[in-house]
């Protein structure tokens, strides 16, 4: 019982959406915005979730204590601290937007430029051309940076200068030629598998054979 | 480890000295998808409307919010209208940066000429209800005062009355967009997102689902190109184009250390 009543709810729902989606009807349309109304509401409780579970798990950490345990403190004060600083100047928001600029900003940005570090150090050690796939893809990531940016281009204009018969801005050509076809071909044939999974994957959910959301085990 | 380091150093210089000595490379040719977006802008009536969707943090601003900005001036400068929204919180306070600077800096008057709305959470379905009213989710600007109040905001109800919406993204709202914008409501899209993700929105472009994609920091300093207003995209771009060359050059290094070593074995 306790599976089959969220099963019929979850059959409804989705099989009235789907079939709703292709009426046209003035009733159809005011149930569509309803239900757009309702996902909104809905979309609140996970926000309430996730806060609930984040401080669960933090707080149980504290208590444990060990090495983790400060920077799960860092994580409570800041969530504290920015909630604080909107309460307390909540028409203006002056000092959460200072807290903002100054403090999640930077911090932010430095995070992700580390990783230019690690991608670089990385690219030394990994990139090789050890199979022909391999080769392949080293070749065309070589061949995009290059027209993506300015200097590929100025050296190339130069060559051209120098030897005459080179053809006309062809890095950016050629970067445009690999984005516009063989990638665009395989992302096609991927969204197109990834289409035809969620599909199937939302059928299965509709028709209650997918009940792993549920938590797993039988009934 | 010795090497590791090696190469930090050469990258913190690579970085570095750009920024110091304000090494500027000319950005001659513009890509394909950067035109395409430029084009649309440019062919758009005075007083049409353009909104800006504002999906990234301060992780990915240093490339995209130059974009931002140059779109702002562009539209600014054909007199075409701006409505700012955020769709992550962390773009919340970004756009608002990028719409009172090229607001202010172009003269344009706040609720005539541009509105900024500000952030609302529910993603997809901030996106559906926009389409039946956007007054429905987006009913105060960002300093929350009624957008009744603003001339612009009375006559923009809903997708009918957008002629472009644009995506600054640094995630998958773009397909969120194409999803529920462009498929139910056949609202015109452009995206201009980070360097990591553009490879995956060709097949969009080809499908004339985006009217153009904007590439990251490149796309920034082409846009700026375009416009001919020189800004951080093209000093970007060149600090950039620097780390590129550093990293091509290891890869080769790394590949001909790894033939040689395996010739010796």
């Amino acid at each position: 019982m306790r599976q089959r009543i969220p099963l019929l709810i979850c059959f409804i729902c989705g099989m009235t959406m789907a079939i709703q989606f292709f009426i046209p009807h003035q009733y159809s349309q005011a149930l569509y915005e309803e239900a757009v109304n309702w996902l909104r509401v809905i979309a609140v409780f996970g926000f309430v979730i996730g806060l609930g579970t984040l401080l669960g798990i933090h707080t149980r950490r504290i208590r444990r204590g060990g090495s983790n345990a400060f920077y799960s403190g860092v994580l409570i004060a800041g969530l504290v601290g920015m909630v604080i600083a909107w309460l307390a100047d909540m028409k203006e928001e002056r000092f959460f937007d200072w807290l903002f600029y100054n403090v999640q900003t930077p911090l932010d940005s430095t995070m992700f430029s580390l990783l230019a570090f690690f991608i670089v150090s990385a690219a030394y050690r990994a990139f090789r051309a050890r199979t022909l796939e391999a080769t392949l893809l080293l070749v065309a990531a070589i061949l995009v940076m290059i027209g993506n940016i300015p200097i590929g281009n100025n050296i190339w204009d130069w060559l051209k200068l120098k030897v005459g018969f080179l053809p006309e801005g062809l890095p950016v050509k050629v970067k445009d030629w690999i984005l516009f076809n063989p990638n665009m071909a395989s992302r096609r044939a991927i969204y197109l598998g990834v289409g035809l999974g969620g599909v199937a994957q939302s059928l299965k959910i509709i028709l209650g054979i997918e009940r792993s959301h549920f938590g797993g085990g039988e009934e | 480890m010795k090497i590791r380091w090696f190469i930090y150093i050469l990258v913190a210089l690579a970085v570095a000295v750009p920024i110091l000595a304000k090494i500027y490379f000319p950005v001659k040719r513009v890509s394909d998808s950067t035109r395409m977006v430029y084009d649309y802008i440019d062919k758009l009536p005075e007083g049409s409307v353009v909104i800006f969707s504002f999906d990234y943090g301060p992780s990915t601003a240093p490339e995209l919010q130059p974009v931002a900005e140059a779109l702002l001036r562009h539209c600014f400068e054909r007199n075409i209208k701006a409505i700012g929204i955020a769709l992550w919180p962390t773009g919340k306070l970004l756009g608002q940066k990028a719409f009172e600077l090229v607001g202010e800096e172009m003269g344009k008057r706040y609720g005539e000429d541009y509105v900024y709305l500000g952030y609302r959470a529910g993603f997809s379905t901030v996106m559906l209800q926009m389409g039946e009213k956007i007054g429905k989710v987006f009913d105060m600007d960002y300093k929350k005062r009624p957008i009744s109040q603003f001339p612009l905001m009375r006559r923009v109800k809903n997708y009918k009355d957008i002629d472009l919406l644009v995506d600054l993204a640094a995630g998958d709202s773009v397909e969120a967009w194409i999803t529920y914008a462009y498929t139910k409501f056949d609202q015109k899209l452009a995206a201009a997102v980070t360097m990591v993700i553009v490879s995956q929105l060709y097949p969009y472009i080809q499908a004339q689902q985006l009217v153009g994609v904007i590439p990251g920091m490149l796309g920034a300093a082409e846009y700026e190109k375009l416009i001919d207003r020189p800004g951080f995209g093209m000093l970007g771009l060149s600090i950039q184009s620097i780390a590129h060359v550093l990293v091509i050059l290891l890869v080769v290094i790394g590949n001909v250390e790894f033939f040689l070593a395996r010739r010796r074995r």
